[in-house]
């Protein structure tokens, strides 16, 4: 049986583990054996979008070695997280020749969790939810990866949903990591405008690929008082509910 | 020329301008916390943006080959910066043998002197301007006024700006700031027009009175969107019929554009031409696309007498030689605004200088010193939007970063500095890492309540002021993915 690597990325590692346990277990449904590099920390990103670029090649050249003492296709569920290690650590490294190549290297085997699970059969489908799922496209998956039919064919493909379009859903929803805390007034206004086209779309679920944005939109709901599930695309296309006994709702802050 | 109209005076046709440029001297957390809180342009900024990108998108769909085409754009004025010198010279020849005077600006206040001098030379009393964003950045209008030289901008937006005193705040619709009624104040209290929010009846009230301007001008002042190496050619694209009334009425026609504006040849203008106006206003073509060789030739019976040339550096060529030097390929057509999150919910004053919105604030900083623009490049979620729907591709968010990453060591914070040094610490030490996240896992889970932070202390209060924080799971995927893996 084929082994995959899963780079579980910070955030589904301290704050939505059961996401992390989704994305297992959708893999192991299409036939993998799942690997978790145990020596894996941070990508970087954080302090490459901050400017701190001696940090984020100190993270990028541990990533590196972490990731290229494995074998096979290594997958993360993060379109940010992913587009760093695929795009941004070439350009950390670009007067760097040896990292580079390293870089390119474990690059080549790496790629974002919707795309890697897209480019199979459907999903061996269980019990069907009825759900009204709203579809957001994280930016840096949608423009830094350039993947976007792929998780919306993903969501089509779970028997009972109904994907409800979002009015201008290629719009940032404002989290971008520092942005929100430097910047929160102008983060805010982004996040409200997102939330207003999240209602008026209908959904009762919010997917995206991303748990930055996810963390984001659902911090921004909860503070509102509105009853929106917010949950990563794996938890979506797991649909079991791992033992959680709430029919697979999940989602952050249902723990 | 234009003597029979002189006498019958029209209020408000060249008025007194005294208080042109304002530049704001807010920091820019208090200009955006202005803009934040100001409903009407909220809404304005909504609006127009919304329809700007629509009417982009529609645009582009009659171009089946827009991408090659963008490419090619973007090659032809990235080679032509390459070579910037030489090219500069070639069209300084071309300029001079078709009859114009070429000027050489380093410095703001030379460009500024440059046209003072040249109204002087020529007995220049009344400027009629059209549409030019470099004229903003030198603050030209200050320049003439203190010489003695009555100004008008005649772009409608830019009359408006004028008139009240205020600023532009997108480089291709300048009062997208303003409403239709507030439009209808400053005419009724400047030019003491009746009050009416109607737009062809306040756009009769301009145009009768820079009919006159046109007319009495002794001075014409226009930028230029391109210039072409090949001809010497100015290339004006419009949609008022300004540029060509302010470029061919006057006896004298100055030209100010940045040594940026280059493009090799008049073929490659037909490609520029194909995605400028779709960029900008969602039109195929803009109503008036002017090209200029020269001034008045012997057997011509109309055109001004004399054409200047200026090209201004103004920090362009520090630029170049920056990490942001690709930024110099921007063909000012605001289509990164239209789509930038950040400018349309802050507009464009709050980005404190002339040029704002993505391309400002990478601009802004190159021009102007990072120091004390340092704030822009960080006032971004790096989206990519920009980059998207730019019809060069420039690479604004990898310019943001480059910007950040120059900035970082001062204008992070304390607290931020001291995070990233012990972020560099524990990142290559996974026990390290594990034990630091823990440490912070159950402090933001001890303030929880019901799987929520409401509050969240120190440096990242800002995110509690409006969003709450999901509280960090009782045991992280790395703890359940051992249990599974030692049970199994």
């Amino acid at each position: 049986m084929a082994t995959v690597q899963l780079f579980h990325t910070c955030l589904i590692n301290e704050f939505a583990p059961q996401a992390g346990m989704s994305v297992v277990r959708v893999l192991e449904r299409l036939g993998y054996t799942v690997e978790v590099p145990d020596a894996q920390t941070c990508c970087g990103q954080p302090a490459f979008n901050a400017g701190f670029q001696d940090e984020a090649r100190t993270a990028a050249r541990h990533t590196i070695a972490v990731l290229e003492a494995t074998d096979g296709p290594i997958v993360l569920p993060s379109g940010s997280c992913g587009d760093m290690v695929i795009h941004q650590y070439l350009a950390l490294f670009h007067d760097d020749l040896h990292w580079r190549e390293r870089a390119a290297a474990v690059a080549a085997r790496c790629e974002e969790f919707s795309s890697f699970v897209a480019r199979h059969h459907a999903v061996a489908a269980t019990a069907p939810i009825d759900a009204t799922v709203a579809y957001h496209p994280s930016c840096h998956l949608l423009r830094g990866l350039g993947i976007d039919a792929e998780p919306k064919r993903l969501i089509a493909q779970v028997p009972g949903v109904t994907r409800v379009p979002l009015a201008a859903e290629d719009e940032c929803c404002g989290f971008g990591g520092l942005f929100a805390i430097k910047h929160a007034d102008i983060s805010t206004r982004m996040l409200e405008r997102k939330i207003a086209q999240v209602i008026a779309s209908g959904a009762q679920r919010l997917v995206s690929c991303d748990m930055g944005c996810l963390l984001h939109l659902a911090g921004g709901l909860h503070r509102r008082g509105i009853d929106i599930t917010v949950q990563h695309l794996a938890e979506l296309l797991d649909r079991g509910d791992g033992g959680r006994g709430d029919g697979g709702r999940g989602g952050l802050a249902s723990l | 020329m234009g003597t029979e109209v002189v006498g019958t005076e029209v209020v408000g046709a060249w008025p007194h301008c005294e208080n042109f440029l304002q530049v704001s001297t807010q920091t820019f957390p208090l200009r955006v916390a202005k803009a934040l809180d100001d409903p009407a342009l909220q809404t304005a900024l909504r609006t127009m943006s919304g329809h700007l990108r629509t009417r982009r998108a529609a645009a582009f769909e009659s171009l089946p080959d827009a991408d090659t085409i963008r490419d090619h754009a973007r090659h032809a004025k990235l080679d032509t910066l390459r070579d910037l010198a030489s090219n500069l010279e070639t069209f300084e020849a071309r300029v001079i043998a078709n009859g114009g005077v070429v000027h050489w600006a380093e410095t703001a206040a030379d460009a500024n002197q440059i046209v003072v001098d040249i109204a002087r030379h020529h007995a220049v009393q009344r400027v009629a301007k059209g549409k030019s964003m470099v004229s903003e950045e030198t603050h030209l209008n200050d320049a003439l006024a203190a010489a003695g030289l009555s100004v008008v901008e005649t772009d409608l937006g830019e009359y408006i700006v004028q008139l009240a005193g205020d600023r532009p705040s997108h480089i291709v619709a300048p009062i997208i700031h303003l409403s239709r009624a507030e439009v209808g104040r400053v005419m009724h209290q400047h030019l003491h027009t009746p009050l009416t929010d109607d737009p062809v009846t306040l756009g009769g009230y301009a145009r009768e009175r820079l009919r006159h301007v046109f007319l009495e001008a002794d001075m014409g002042l226009t930028g230029a969107n391109f210039g072409v190496v090949e001809t010497g050619t100015i290339c004006l694209v419009t949609n008022e019929g300004n540029g060509r009334m302010v470029s061919g009425l006057p006896r004298v026609h100055v030209v100010l554009m940045g040594i940026e504006k280059l493009i090799p040849t008049l073929a490659d203008l037909d490609r520029f031409l194909k995605v400028l106006p779709r960029s900008a206003t969602g039109q195929k073509l803009t109503a008036y696309t002017t090209l200029i060789h020269g001034p008045r030739r012997p057997d011509d019976d109309c055109g001004p007498q004399a054409l200047h040339v200026v090209l201004i550096d103004n920090g362009r060529t520090r630029l170049m030689a920056s990490e942001s030097a690709e930024i110099l390929g921007c063909i000012r057509c605001g289509a990164c605004m239209n789509v930038c999150p950040v400018y349309t919910s802050i507009g464009g004053h709050a980005y404190g200088d002339t040029y704002p919105g993505p391309v400002g604030a990478v601009v802004t900083p190159g021009l102007r010193g990072l120091h004390e623009w340092a704030d822009l490049p960080s006032a971004s979620s790096l989206c990519g939007a920009c980059r998207d729907v730019c019809p060069v591709r420039l690479d604004i968010p990898r310019m943001l970063l480059a910007l950040r990453a120059q900035a970082a060591p001062w204008q992070a914070p304390a607290w931020l500095n001291a995070a990233m040094r012990a972020f560099a610490a524990v990142v290559t030490r996974p026990a390290a890492y594990r034990l630091a996240n823990r440490v912070m896992r159950l402090a933001l889970r001890r303030r929880a309540r019901e799987g929520w932070v409401t509050h969240v202390p120190g440096p990242a209060a800002a995110w509690t002021t409006s969003r709450d924080l999901p509280a960090p799971a009782a045991k992280t995927f790395q703890e359940l993915w051992r249990e599974r893996s030692s049970t199994s």
